[in-house]
């Protein structure tokens, strides 16, 4: 494996795979930290807070598998990365799993070498523009300029779905959302595109929110999910099998606040003591302790806290639970029994 | 030349020799540093191949041919998001070529006119030059790039405000300058306008006739050659000729007639205003009588025959008009555009500013001053004595320069200007996940690219370089 040192010099992207590809695990316990690639800045979903601490609804899966993997949420290293560049920082190893807003579709699933480990967040395509414009629909937009960030599946939706309408515009393509959020708010494009939790998140930036709505039509399905590498089994099913943990602590009312009290002994509900470790062994299963589900919903909660505290209805960026309600609640938040 | 001695005696040859013998040193360590160099590339392939083997992946080409799925904004071929990755890349291919050739054109007159400027005895125009050259030389290209487009695109209207009236369109309602771009009329060639383009063929080939031709009758009887601006004059004369002809005879009639009171006007104002006052300023009376005429007395005085000829012409132009969200119809020249040439021509030029100086020092002082001694003004020295002569100098730097210019337009991905990098290493390689393959296509596109560049300049530098007779 001492080959891919050199290798890196070459700068052929996704040449120095091999000293990552084998056991993560390991090697993130060796090196003390978990990378975790996120987005560049998206407030809500990952951006550093005023003592540059990461901070966000896709930081905190990271922060649970932290938690999980080596007993400290803090022991992540976060790696922000833009639309264009993630998949490769993934594959080739520099990170060791990539949590942001990105879209599970077939062919990064099977083409691309990666593994989905779940979702947490359903979302969609949506179009935002100033509400001076009047346009109501995004059928109205025959013409217009729109700001998308390259390498997303946004760019490829987006021709798809003026292209089957009929209507003419004009593509600005863009690096980041924090340029996108700039072009956007000097005028040079009319619309801006993206994934809806994310249109919502940069509008609560604005100056004054109320004067940009977001469009009814949502033109695409976006289940966003943290994703890994093709190849290593056993740190895909930590990473799955977290999220699902975080869901099901949700689900059977195990929060940040009562989750020490309730680990403490078993309960009268067994699915409980299998996710906390007082009954069974399940850690053992994917090589870690007992103790993991309990490390990683302390870190930030269960899936409802960390929506509710990052992007939920009392933040700035307020949105509802919709599709991401638990299942029980008329949502798709379904994690698959532990047992 | 070998000194006349006894040869040594052969008695075999040793390994040692190898290295001790001056004969044979050279030979070894080439095929070592062959052998080192192979080595090195096939340990490069063989980890190439088992790194991709192990993320399960495979080299192949194929996905050039399937659907591309994205929209490209500026396209010089047409091209839908259903065309393929191919056809994506060839966009982005003459995007980078558009903006490759026009940058070292204008890197090139920008590099000139400075390279002069610095060297002026003006101490204004040479601090000017000075600044120029430093700023830019000393200032990352990235830097620039980034800077001139947050200027083009902050400092200008958004197309809502033209509706508004807090902005307007220049010349005429023909030029709308936008935070998109700017917006210019574009040319549509209707029936007949073959005819007009073989004439400007002709008419430019006869110019530079003429020109060679009076070049050939200098250096028989003396008599100055057609100056460059007659012959650029003669060929507007003629293509706009035939332009009006095509529209309409009566047009046509009207329209000289038109210039001929113009230049009546001109030449009269002139001649009548030099017997009382300066030649300076009755030039400026005889331009204040043409203004007067044109904008004053001329419509009017046409309006009194409520004569207007048919006008046809072959090519029309496509004025740029306010739509629902934007600009639509003439030509859009993309911020993206513009910022990317300003900033690659100005960083360029800079340089070759100071490879024009460098070039002109090199000719020696002796040779400008013979020039002065015979006679000639300064402007003619440095383009008949000094330039020429500083061409070879100037020609093999240069060459690199045009190749730096190229590659760094792939830049361009900073301002979201869609050329090859944008297309085929940007977002082709990132929808489709060839990193390897995209990243390495597009490489051999600027290998290729420069090397044309560098065998055209090379010829070019033949061509000019002082030939010994
Ligand atoms: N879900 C889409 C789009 C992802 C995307 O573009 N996300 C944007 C906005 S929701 C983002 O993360 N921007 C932050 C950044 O630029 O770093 C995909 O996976 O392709």
């Amino acid at each position: 494996m001492k080959k891919s040192v050199l290798l890196g010099a070459v700068a052929v992207a996704g040449l120095t795979a091999a000293a990552a590809s084998a056991a993560t695990l390991d090697d993130v316990k060796a090196r003390g930290s978990l990378n975790c690639g996120v987005s560049s800045g998206l407030t809500g979903f990952s951006e550093p807070d005023a003592n540059g601490v990461w901070q966000g609804f896709d930081v905190a899966v990271c922060r649970a598998i932290g938690a999980a993997v080596l007993e400290d949420p803090t022991a992540v290293e976060f790696v922000p990365l833009t639309t264009q560049v993630r998949f490769t920082a993934l594959s080739s190893g520099e990170i060791d799993i990539l949590s942001r807003n990105t879209t599970w579709t077939f062919s990064r699933d099977t083409d691309l070498n990666l593994n989905f480990i779940g979702v947490n967040y359903y979302d969609g395509q949506g179009f935002m523009v100033p509400k001076e414009l009047g346009v109501t629909s995004a059928k109205d937009l025959d013409g217009a300029t729109v700001c998308i960030q390259t390498g997303t599946t946004t760019e490829l939706n987006l021709a798809d779905f003026f292209r089957s309408n009929n209507i003419n515009y004009e593509p600005v393509p863009i690096e980041t959302n924090a340029e996108a959020q700039q072009q956007y708010l000097a005028g040079a494009c009319d619309v801006y595109t993206t994934d809806a939790s994310g249109l919502a998140a940069t509008r609560a930036t604005f100056e004054d929110p109320s004067a940009h709505v977001i469009l009814p039509e949502i033109i695409s399905k976006e289940p966003l999910g943290p994703v890994v590498r093709h190849g290593d089994d056993n740190w895909m099913d930590i990473a799955r099998w977290t999220l699902n943990a975080l869901i099901a602590a949700e689900e059977l009312g195990v929060t940040s606040a009562n989750v020490e009290e309730l680990a403490a002994a078993p309960t009268n509900n067994p699915e409980i003591n299998r996710l906390l470790g007082t009954e069974g062994d399940l850690g053992a299963m994917i090589g870690l302790d007992k103790q993991w589900a309990v490390r990683a919903i302390a870190a930030g909660g269960n899936y409802g806290e960390i929506f509710e505290r990052n992007i939920g209805e009392s933040t700035p960026i307020g949105l509802a639970r919709g599709l991401n309600a638990q299942w029980t609640e008329g949502g798709l938040m379904y994690a698959p029994p532990f047992r | 030349m070998t000194t006349q001695s006894d040869p040594p005696k052969r008695n075999g040859f040793r390994l040692s020799q190898l290295i001790y013998d001056t004969r044979y040193r050279s030979i070894t360590l080439q095929v070592i540093a062959l052998l080192l160099i192979g080595g090195g590339l096939f340990w490069l392939y063989s980890n190439t191949v088992t790194n991709l083997a192990a993320q399960g992946k495979d080299f192949r080409l194929d996905f050039l041919w399937k659907r591309a799925g994205y929209d490209i904004n500026q396209q010089l071929i047409p091209y839908t998001s259903n065309d393929t990755h191919i056809r994506a890349a060839a966009v982005g291919m003459f995007n980078t070529l558009l903006v490759a050739l026009l940058g070292c054109v204008f890197a090139t007159i920008l590099g000139i006119v400075f390279g002069v400027l610095r060297l002026s005895k003006n101490f204004m125009a040479s601090r000017l030059a000075a600044v120029y050259v430093e700023g830019f030389r000393n200032v990352p290209l990235l830097l620039w790039i980034v800077a001139i487009f947050a200027i083009v695109t902050e400092a200008t209207h958004q197309p809502r405000d033209f509706k508004t009236g807090d902005a307007s369109m220049l010349f005429n309602e023909s030029v709308a300058i936008t935070n998109r771009g700017t917006f210019i009329p574009s040319p549509i060639f209707g029936a007949g306008w073959e005819l007009l383009a073989i004439v400007a063929v002709l008419a430019i080939g006869a110019a530079i006739w003429l020109r060679k031709w009076s070049i050939k009758r200098q250096a028989a009887t003396g008599e100055s050659p057609m100056p460059i601006w007659l012959g650029i004059v003669l060929v507007i004369a003629a293509i706009l000729l035939v332009y009006s002809l095509q529209a309409g005879l009566m047009f046509a009639l009207l329209s000289i007639i038109k210039v001929a009171i113009i230049v009546a006007i001109a030449v009269i104002g002139y001649r009548v205003a030099k017997t009382f006052v300066p030649n300076v300023l009755a030039a400026l009376i005889a331009a204040a009588l043409i203004i007067l005429w044109q904008y004053f007395i001329a419509g009017p005085f046409w309006g009194m025959f409520g004569f207007q000829p048919a006008f046809d012409p072959s090519v029309t132009f496509d004025y740029p008009e306010l739509g629902g969200f934007n600009f639509s119809g003439g030509l859009q020249i993309r911020n993206s555009l513009i910022a990317l040439l300003l900033a690659l021509s100005l960083y360029t030029g800079a340089f070759i500013a100071e490879i024009v100086r460098a070039g002109i020092l090199s000719v020696s002082k002796g040779q400008s001053e013979a020039a002065f001694a015979l006679g000639l003004r300064a402007n003619r020295t440095m383009s008949l004595v000094i330039l020429p002569q500083a061409m070879r100098v100037i020609i093999p730097p240069l060459i690199s320069q045009f190749l730096n210019l190229t590659k760094n337009s792939s830049l361009a991905i900073a301002i979201g200007y869609m050329d090859i990098r944008s297309t085929l290493g940007g977002i082709t390689v990132n929808q489709t996940g060839r990193e390897l393959e995209g990243i390495l296509l597009t490489g051999m596109f600027y290998l290729i690219l420069s090397l044309l560049i560098s065998a055209g300049m090379n010829w070019f530098n033949n061509s000019v370089k002082l030939k010994e007779r």
